[in-house]
């Protein structure tokens, strides 16, 4: 401020600016002292934001360096991208990023709607008691631990004692090695994500659902719409803004997808399809040593994700609505 | 917001009777299909719950759906007596507890100054804390970081490195802006600080945004296996889903490589075994998910969401 209104001195307003600067300054001094004890509470969360966040994004230079344990990030040498001429070079990469985008997609086709269409039905129940009660249960699978899931999964699906393959043989079938063929496993790998997150994601339509005016459910009985007409016309356009942000909101993690479930799920058997790019990082970075090169894969991970939830909040503003923040 | 709901949909009925054949048979229908999805939801816990309880016979011949066939008591007793699990236990409640107070302190000391209007500089700091959301170093790096600090092998490096959640002091901070103004204006002219305010009026009164943000921390923390896995060798320090992890893989590995052929009656206590592990993993869970689940089937918690 001050450089600039030396710069200029003919300007006749220069008291009024550097008044005007002044007071304002003397006057945010004033609002920052008033709240002194404000920003001593926010200090703990930004330190830790600082130290565990930010300090990891100055860690990424090791995919650019040698890195050496003992020489630190900073001191060891450069390697001329040596990680990333690798990278195009790695047998396995083409196939972990098509598993991670298959999964991706098949869960956004199959998963997307899945919370949509349960949300309408339970929108429909009147009784209160049956409702409640059902969400509780549709809740419940969202707070297990995909450990536990998975190991469910495979106890359900063993295909000596698990009750599906029981069933299967009762009626006559063959039974089904499910965890061991590539496209049974990710049929699986998709229910079993629509099965944890079919009744949680019920939530924010149904809250969608909430704001609708009940005025229109009523002009439209009146002019005799029934059940079916009501849905269509007054509940599927009055969530649409909520899906359309949620859907930009899913196109924009296209390319991470969590460990956990693929971790608890995939076996040896099936990993042309199961192997996916946080399973990989871990398996040849912590696993195997290899910081380097798996911190330059992450990394590329991480510019591709960024670059994608910006484009889905800049979509999401330019379509009148309010992005994420 | 089920009330708001059913008060949209309720007075249709006397309207129009002529769709009252329609809407019963859609009434059936829509209640069909919701018991069905919910059932097929909860099945696999009810049947596990089963499992840890039935005879290995009753297993093997597939006799077990919902509930125990030849009650008994031994594979959950063989759970109670391993050391492993027990001390596997008392980790994670450790790490779930000490976690969950220092992720629920931390928050509120972030959420409450942003969610501050007269805070100079409130732009900044959420911007500065919504990039992290956005961007990471990845795996690698915050494992090194974490190398680097000395938290490796300790349960610090479970519960630090995720001390805070972005997406959480959002919500709460949502749900303190949405506190009328006037309040706070009251109490200053009382002489009450800021400090004092947040404690004594602010706290008080989100109990139920409270109790949410808390069970979903607590419920991370206790599910969590990945930072569990990276982050600890020792075996003392396992926390329960470590272990719950390695009795399951125990036999995942057999049925997926059918190498357990001639030792079919071995397998099946291993499965009434991993079905009372997983029974004793998640009690706490199903012990504490009736009490809260109100506030967010009740939607205090998606208030503050959409605000």
């Amino acid at each position: 401020m001050e450089a600039q209104t030396n710069k200029s001195p003919a300007l006749p307003y220069k008291a009024d600016i550097d008044a005007g600067a002044a007071k304002s300054r003397s006057a945010l001094w004033k609002r920052i002292r008033k709240n002194l004890d404000l920003y001593l509470c926010l200090a703990p969360g930004l330190v830790y934001f600082f130290i565990f966040c930010y300090i990891p994004m100055f860690g990424l230079l090791i995919a650019f360096k040698d890195y050496n344990m003992f020489e630190g990030v900073l001191k060891s040498p450069w390697n001329h991208f040596a990680y990333f001429k690798e990278m195009i070079h790695l047998p396995d990469l083409h196939k972990i990023i098509r598993n991670t985008l298959m999964l991706n997609v098949l869960g956004l086709v199959f998963g997307f709607p899945a919370p949509i269409i349960l949300a309408i039905l339970l929108n429909e129940v009147r009784s209160k008691y049956f409702k409640r009660i059902t969400q509780s249960l549709l809740y419940l699978p969202h707070f297990m631990s995909w450990v536990l899931m998975g190991g469910m999964i495979y106890a359900l699906l063993s295909p000596k004692y698990g009750i599906i393959n029981q069933a299967l043989q009762w009626i006559g079938l063959q039974p089904v090695y499910f965890m061991g063929e590539n496209s049974w496993w990710v049929t699986v790998f998709i229910g079993s994500g629509i099965w944890a997150g079919v009744g949680w994601g019920t939530i924010i339509y149904l809250a969608a659902m909430t704001t609708l005016d009940p005025h229109l459910y009523e002009a439209a009985s009146m002019d005799g719409a029934g059940r079916w007409k009501k849905i269509m016309h007054i509940t599927i356009p009055g969530i649409m803004p909520t899906i359309v942000i949620l859907l930009i909101l899913n196109l924009g993690h296209m390319v991470s997808i969590g460990f956990e479930q693929p971790y608890a799920l995939m076996n040896p058997l099936v990993m042309d399809v199961a192997d996916v790019l946080s399973t990989y990082i871990y398996d040849l970075g912590i696993r195997q040593g290899g910081f380097g090169l798996t911190t330059a894969i992450g990394m590329i991970q991480s510019l591709i994700n960024l670059g994608l939830i910006l484009g889905a909040n800049y979509a999401a503003n330019k379509m009148g609505r309010e992005g994420i923040w | 917001m089920a009330q708001q709901a059913e008060t949209a949909n309720r007075p249709m009925q006397p309207v129009r009777r002529r769709y009252s054949m329609w809407d019963v048979s859609f009434n059936i229908f829509n209640y069909a299909i919701i018991s069905l999805i919910a059932f097929i939801c909860i099945f696999p816990f009810v049947n596990t719950i089963a499992n840890a309880f039935s005879s290995s016979h009753a297993i093997q011949s597939g006799k077990v759906f919902l509930w125990p066939v030849g009650i008994q008591f031994d594979a959950m007793k063989s759970v109670f007596w391993d050391d492993n699990v027990i001390r596997a236990m008392l980790v994670t409640i450790y790490v779930t507890v000490v976690g969950t107070a220092i992720n629920m302190v931390m928050t509120i000391l972030t959420a409450y100054p942003l969610s501050r209007r007269d805070l100079a500089g409130r732009k900044y700091f959420m911007n500065y804390m919504i990039f992290t959301m956005m961007f990471g170093g990845g795996l690698i790096p915050s494992y090194l970081l974490n190398k680097e600090l000395g938290l490796l092998n300790t349960l610090w490096s479970i519960m630090i490195p995720g001390a805070v959640s972005a997406f959480n002091v959002i919500i709460m901070k949502s749900f303190f802006q949405n506190m009328p103004e006037e309040l706070r204006e009251a109490a200053i002219m009382d002489g009450c600080g800021n400090i004092r305010y947040l404690l004594r009026i602010v706290l008080p009164l989100s109990g139920a945004v409270m109790a949410t943000i808390g069970l979903f921390y607590a419920v991370g923390h206790w599910n969590s296996y990945m930072g569990a896995v990276i982050m600890i060798d020792n075996p003392d320090l396992y926390t329960l889903q470590v272990r719950l992890r390695n009795i399951l893989l125990l036999s995942q590995m057999d049925t997926s490589l059918e190498v357990m052929q001639q030792q079919g009656k071995l397998q099946v206590i291993e499965e009434s075994l991993k079905a009372a592990t997983a029974v004793f993993a998640t009690v706490p869970i199903l012990i504490v998910y009736p009490f809260l689940q109100k506030y967010f089937v009740k939607g205090s918690f998606l208030g503050s969401v959409k605000g």
